[in-house]
C-alpha cells in the first residue's frame, strides 16, 4: 500500500470514475438484524462491481457503546499506528481500542485495522460541539501523515469497506456476527483506479454516511462551493462532495432531507413555476441560492445516519433505484432482484420518480418529532 | 498639405454587370461612388472607401468588389503598414489616431485555446429537442444559506432575497448608448430583450421616451457624464449600472461630437442641442472605493432597494482586487469588460494597449471571490468581444454568471465591424443620428434578427450542455473542470485554472 491520499487517484484524473450496486435495508422499529441479507442481496448483484471496492454501513451495532464514537482506522504500517495512537490519547479518553476481528478471505492486501471507542477531551472553544471536534481530529489524522485514515467516527455505528467484491469484504470483517437495524452496502466499479481500501465505499463523516452510484457532471463547481464553506475535497470523488453537501445543509445549516433532495434534484423551472405562490418562492429561493450545488448528471444515493436512511437519484433519474416494502423493512436497491432474493413477497415495490426522495424512518423518531 | 497617406481599399465594378442604377451612390455615406451624367459611367473615389461592403451587398447586379489596396509598403514586421499609415496621418493632423469597434490584435484571445469536454460511456449525454435543457439565469445577489419555516407544512421562505433579474438565456446586450447608435437600433434591442426574456442596456446616453414601456428589460446606466440619469430613469430600468471603465478605453472618458447632439438626443442626454457631450475619465465623485459604496447605496435609496446594482470596469491588472472591493462595496454584480470590448470611438492606441483579455480577468475575478467567501454576493459578468455561444459556455464555465455581447448584435443587425463608428455616417445604418442612415434599421426587422441570434445562440449552448450530459446552466457556471487548455503556459493555465488538454 501506497500513500493513502494518493492511491485515490493514482493517474491525477481530475476525479475518480466509477459506478455501482447500492443497497439499503431498514427496519423501521429499530429491531436490529444480521448482516446476512444484506450481504446475499449485493453477492446477487456482484456483475455491477469489479472487485474493485466493496463496503457497508451499519447502524445499532455497538448498543454496549452507544454515547461514544466509534473510530474505525486503517493503518499503512505500525510507525503510522504508533503516532496516531498518541493523537488520539492527546484529544480523546479511549474507553477501549481492540484490533478490529478479520478472518481469511478473497481481499486484496488488507492494512492493519483498529477500532477506538472514545470521548472527547477537553473541548477546545467553548462553542465548539464534539462533533465539530470529532470532524475536525479526523480531518487532521486523515490528511496528515497519509497512513493512517480513519473510515468511520459515529457512534453506534461503523463503516466496514475494503478492495474486494462486497461479500468477501463483508466475509473478511466478519459481518455476519454484527446484527443492526439498517444496512447499506456497495460495491464498486471504478473506472481509473486501482482501488484501495479508504476509497470504498461507504464514504463517512460522524455518524452520516453516503454510498452512492454516479459521476457526477457537476463536479467542478459542486466542489468550487463547498470549498467557499471551508471543506477540503481531498478524495477527488464526487461521493466525498455528495456527503459534504449534505453535511453543509443538513447538519450545518438545519435544512430538512426534502428541501435538501430538491436542491441536489431540483424540480425544473417549469414545474416551479405552477407551484402555489407561497411554495414557488420558496423554491425558486432554493435554486436561485443553492443552484451551484445541483448535483447534475446520473446518480443514485443511499443516505444514512442514526434513525433515517434516504434513497435519491438526480431530476432525470439516470441511474437506477427500486424501493420495496415489506412488513417493517424497507428496502432500497440497484436492482429489484437483489431485494426479491431476500424478501420475496413484498407489500410494495416502487420506481421512485427522479428527484423524489425515499425516505426510512425508525418511527420511534418520527413519534418523538410528533411530540416536540 | 499633400497627404501621404494611399487609399486603404479598391472597388473594382465591373462595367458589363453594372446598370447605372445608382444605388451604390445613395447607399455610401462616405462619397465613394460618384455618377457622370454626360458619360453615363461610375467611378469611385478609392481613398473614402472603409470596406463596410454597404454597396456590395446592395448592388443588385453583384458587379461591385472591394479589394485591399495592394500597394504596401516594403514587408516589415515592426513599421508595418498600420503603424506607417497612422504616423503619417498624425504628421498630417497632429491628432490622436481614432478607431472603434474591439482590439483587432491576434493575440490576446483565449477562447479558442479553451476546449469543451463531452459524455462519453460513464456518463450520458442529454439530447435537448428530447430532454429539458434549463438556461435559465438570476442576476444579483444570494445569501449563503436559506431560513425556510415549515410550521405550515410546505416551506415558506422567511429570508429575504436581495432583487434578481431573471434571464431565459445568459446572454444580455451591452452598453451601447443612445447617440453612439441610432434610436432605430435601441428599439430593435429593447424589443428583443422583452421578446426573449432577457436584458438591454442603455449605455450612458439615458432612455428615449418612447422606450419606457420596455424598462422590465432595460439596464439603465449611470455614467461619468450622468447624461439622462433623473429618477424617473432610474426607476423605469430594471437594473441600474454604474459605469467606471469600459474594456476598449479603460482610463478614459468619452466625447460624443455636437453634430450627433440632435433635438431628440439633447432631450435625453438632457444637454443642448449641438454641444459636445463629454464624459469625464473618472465619476468625479468616485476617488475611493467608500465613494463608490455611496454611489451605489444613493442609487439603491432613490429606488427603494427593488433594484440590483450592477458596477462595471473594464478588466485591468488588478482587477481581482478591485472586484472584491465592489462586492464588499455592496454591488449586486461586477461587469468584467475585457480588451476586446468594443466602442463607438476610441484612440487606437489606448484600445490595443491598455487592459488586459476577459479570460484572464474573469478566472481571477471569480476565484478571488470565491477565496475569500464572496462570491454568492454578487454575479459577475463577462464583456468583451463575445463572438459566439461557444464563448459564451466558456466564460460561464470559466465563473461568470452571464455574458454581455454588443459586437454580436450590432452584426446581427448588419455591421461588418469596419471600425469607423466615430464617424458618425454608419452605412448600415447603426452608429449614426443622421435620419437619412437611421431609416435603414427598422425595429422589427432588427428584433427579429436579434431574437435569432439570442435563439441560435442558446440552441448552441444547449447543445454543448447537453453533449457534457448536463441539463441546467448553473451547473456549468464555474465548473472549470468541463474546460481544457491547449497551446497555454504553465501560468496561464493556473491563472485560469484549467487543465491542460490530454491532462
Amino acid at each position: 500500500m501506497k500513500h493513502l491520499t494518493k492511491v485515490n487517484n493514482p493517474y491525477s484524473d481530475e476525479k475518480v470514475v466509477d459506478a455501482c450496486s447500492i443497497f439499503g435495508m431498514m427496519n423501521l422499529k429499530g429491531k436490529r438484524f444480521s448482516a446476512k441479507d444484506p450481504i446475499r442481496a449485493m453477492a446477487n448483484m456482484h456483475d455491477r462491481g469489479n472487485g474493485l471496492g466493496g463496503g457497508f454501513a451499519a447502524y445499532g451495532i455497538y448498543p454496549e457503546y452507544k454515547d461514544d464514537y466509534a473510530l474505525h482506522i486503517m493503518f499503512l504500517d505500525k510507525d503510522a499506528k504508533k503516532k496516531t495512537s498518541r493523537q488520539i490519547n492527546e484529544s480523546f479518553n479511549i474507553l477501549n481500542e481492540e484490533e478490529m476481528p478479520t478472518q481469511e478471505a478473497d481481499v486484496s492486501d488488507p492494512p492493519i485495522m483498529w477500532r477506538y471507542f472514545v470521548q472527547p477531551k477537553n473541548l477546545k472553544l467553548e462553542n465548539q460541539t464534539a462533533d465539530d471536534f470529532v470532524m475536525e481530529t479526523v480531518t487532521q489524522i486523515n490528511t496528515k501523515t497519509g497512513k493512517a485514515f480513519v473510515f468511520s467516527s459515529g457512534k453506534n455505528m461503523g463503516v466496514f469497506k475494503g478492495v474486494g467484491f462486497p461479500e468477501d469484504v463483508a466475509k473478511y470483517f466478519c459481518l455476519e456476527e454484527y446484527e443492526g437495524y439498517l444496512w447499506t452496502g456497495h460495491g464498486r466499479f471504478p473506472t481509473n483506479t486501482q482501488g484501495w481500501w479508504g476509497g470504498a465505499h461507504p464514504f463517512s463523516m460522524l455518524d452520516w454516511t453516503v454510498v452512492h452510484n454516479g459521476e457526477i457532471s457537476s463536479y467542478g463547481i459542486n466542489k468550487r462551493y463547498l470549498e467557499m464553506f471551508g471543506y477540503k475535497c481531498t478524495m477527488q470523488t464526487d461521493t466525498e462532495v455528495m456527503a459534504y453537501a449534505f453535511d453543509l445543509l443538513m447538519r450545518r445549516q438545519h435544512l430538512p432531507i426534502k428541501i435538501v433532495s430538491q436542491i441536489l434534484a431540483p424540480p425544473l423551472w417549469s414545474e416551479i413555476s405552477t407551484m402555489n405562490p407561497e411554495n414557488e418562492l420558496a423554491i425558486r429561493a432554493l435554486r436561485q441560492t443553492y443552484g451551484s450545488l445541483l448535483m447534475n448528471g446520473p446518480f443514485t444515493i443511499i443516505v444514512a445516519h442514526e434513525g433515517e436512511m434516504i434513497g435519491l437519484t438526480d431530476r432525470i433519474k439516470l441511474r437506477p433505484l427500486t424501493a420495496a416494502k415489506k412488513d417493517d423493512f424497507l428496502f432500497l436497491s440497484s436492482e429489484e432482484a437483489a431485494i426479491r432474493l431476500v424478501s420475496p413477497m413484498l407489500d410494495r415495490v416502487w420506481s421512485p420518480r427522479g428527484g423524489v426522495p425515499v425516505i426510512g424512518r425508525l418511527e420511534s423518531l418520527n413519534a418523538m418529532e410528533a411530540k416536540a | 498639405m499633400k497627404s501621404y497617406v494611399s487609399p486603404d481599399y479598391i472597388v473594382e465594378r465591373d462595367q458589363d454587370r453594372c446598370i447605372r442604377c445608382k444605388v451604390c451612390t445613395n447607399q455610401c455615406s462616405y462619397d465613394t461612388h460618384c455618377y457622370d451624367e454626360e458619360d453615363d459611367c461610375l467611378y469611385s473615389k478609392n481613398e473614402n472607401c472603409v470596406n463596410c461592403q454597404r454597396c456590395a451587398t446592395f448592388c443588385p447586379t453583384q458587379a461591385i468588389t472591394i479589394r485591399e489596396n495592394p500597394n504596401h509598403y516594403r514587408s516589415n514586421a515592426n513599421w508595418n503598414q498600420e503603424i506607417l499609415t497612422g504616423i503619417k496621418k498624425q504628421a498630417e493632423t497632429g491628432g490622436v489616431v481614432l478607431t472603434a469597434m474591439g482590439c483587432d490584435k491576434p493575440n490576446l484571445t483565449y477562447w479558442d485555446r479553451l476546449l469543451l469536454n463531452a459524455s462519453q460511456v460513464t456518463n450520458p449525454s442529454i439530447d435537448p429537442l428530447r430532454e429539458p435543457m434549463e438556461l435559465r439565469t438570476y442576476i444579483g445577489s444570494k445569501p449563503d444559506k436559506l431560513e425556510l419555516d415549515f410550521s405550515s407544512g410546505d416551506a415558506v421562505l422567511k429570508t429575504k432575497l436581495a432583487p434578481q433579474l431573471m434571464l431565459e438565456t445568459p446572454i444580455m446586450f451591452s452598453a451601447m448608448s443612445y447617440g453612439s447608435i441610432s434610436l432605430n437600433v435601441h428599439k430593435s434591442l429593447a424589443r428583443a430583450a422583452s421578446e426573449y426574456g432577457t436584458y438591454y442596456n442603455t449605455g450612458e446616453g439615458g432612455l428615449e421616451k418612447s422606450l419606457y414601456k420596455y424598462g422590465e428589460h432595460v439596464i439603465v446606466q449611470v455614467a461619468s457624464g450622468r447624461f439622462g440619469v433623473h429618477p424617473d430613469y432610474l426607476d423605469a430600468g430594471a437594473a441600474i449600472e454604474i459605469k467606471i471603465g469600459q474594456g476598449a478605453k479603460p482610463g478614459i472618458g468619452g466625447h460624443l461630437p455636437g453634430e450627433k447632439v440632435s433635438s431628440e438626443i439633447s432631450e435625453t442626454r438632457m444637454i443642448p442641442i449641438g454641444t459636445d457631450a463629454l464624459s469625464p475619465a473618472p465619476q468625479h465623485d468616485i476617488y475611493s472605493i467608500e465613494d463608490l459604496r455611496q454611489l451605489i447605496y444613493a442609487l439603491k435609496e432613490a429606488t427603494d432597494y427593488t433594484k440590483p446594482v450592477f458596477v462595471k470596469i473594464a478588466a485591468v491588472h488588478n482587477a481581482a482586487a478591485i472586484a472584491s472591493g465592489i462586492v464588499r462595496a455592496g454591488a449586486d454584480a461586477v461587469v468584467l469588460d475585457g480588451i476586446r470590448g468594443g466602442t463607438g470611438a476610441a484612440p487606437r492606441i489606448t484600445r490595443d494597449n491598455v487592459g488586459i483579455p476577459i479570460e484572464m480577468a474573469l478566472a481571477s475575478v471569480d476565484q478571488r471571490l470565491r477565496d475569500e467567501g464572496i462570491r454568492n454576493k454578487a454575479s459577475v459578468i463577462a464583456a468583451g468581444g463575445i463572438k459566439s455561444s461557444a464563448d459564451v459556455i466558456k466564460a460561464i464555465a470559466l465563473g461568470a454568471d452571464a455574458c454581455y455581447v454588443a459586437t454580436a448584435a450590432l452584426v446581427s443587425l448588419g455591421c461588418t465591424v469596419c471600425q469607423k463608428c466615430y464617424t458618425g455616417k454608419c452605412p448600415w445604418g447603426i452608429a449614426t443620428t443622421d435620419l437619412w442612415l437611421t431609416k435603414r434599421i427598422n425595429p422589427d426587422i432588427g428584433a427579429k434578427r436579434l431574437v435569432g441570434l439570442l435563439r441560435g445562440w442558446s440552441l448552441e449552448i444547449m447543445e454543448m450542455m447537453g453533449g457534457m450530459g448536463i441539463n441546467a446552466i448553473e451547473s456549468v457556471r464555474g465548473n472549470r473542470l468541463l474546460l481544457r487548455g491547449v497551446g497555454l503556459t504553465n501560468t496561464e493555465l493556473k491563472i485560469l485554472g484549467v487543465r491542460m488538454v490530454g491532462e
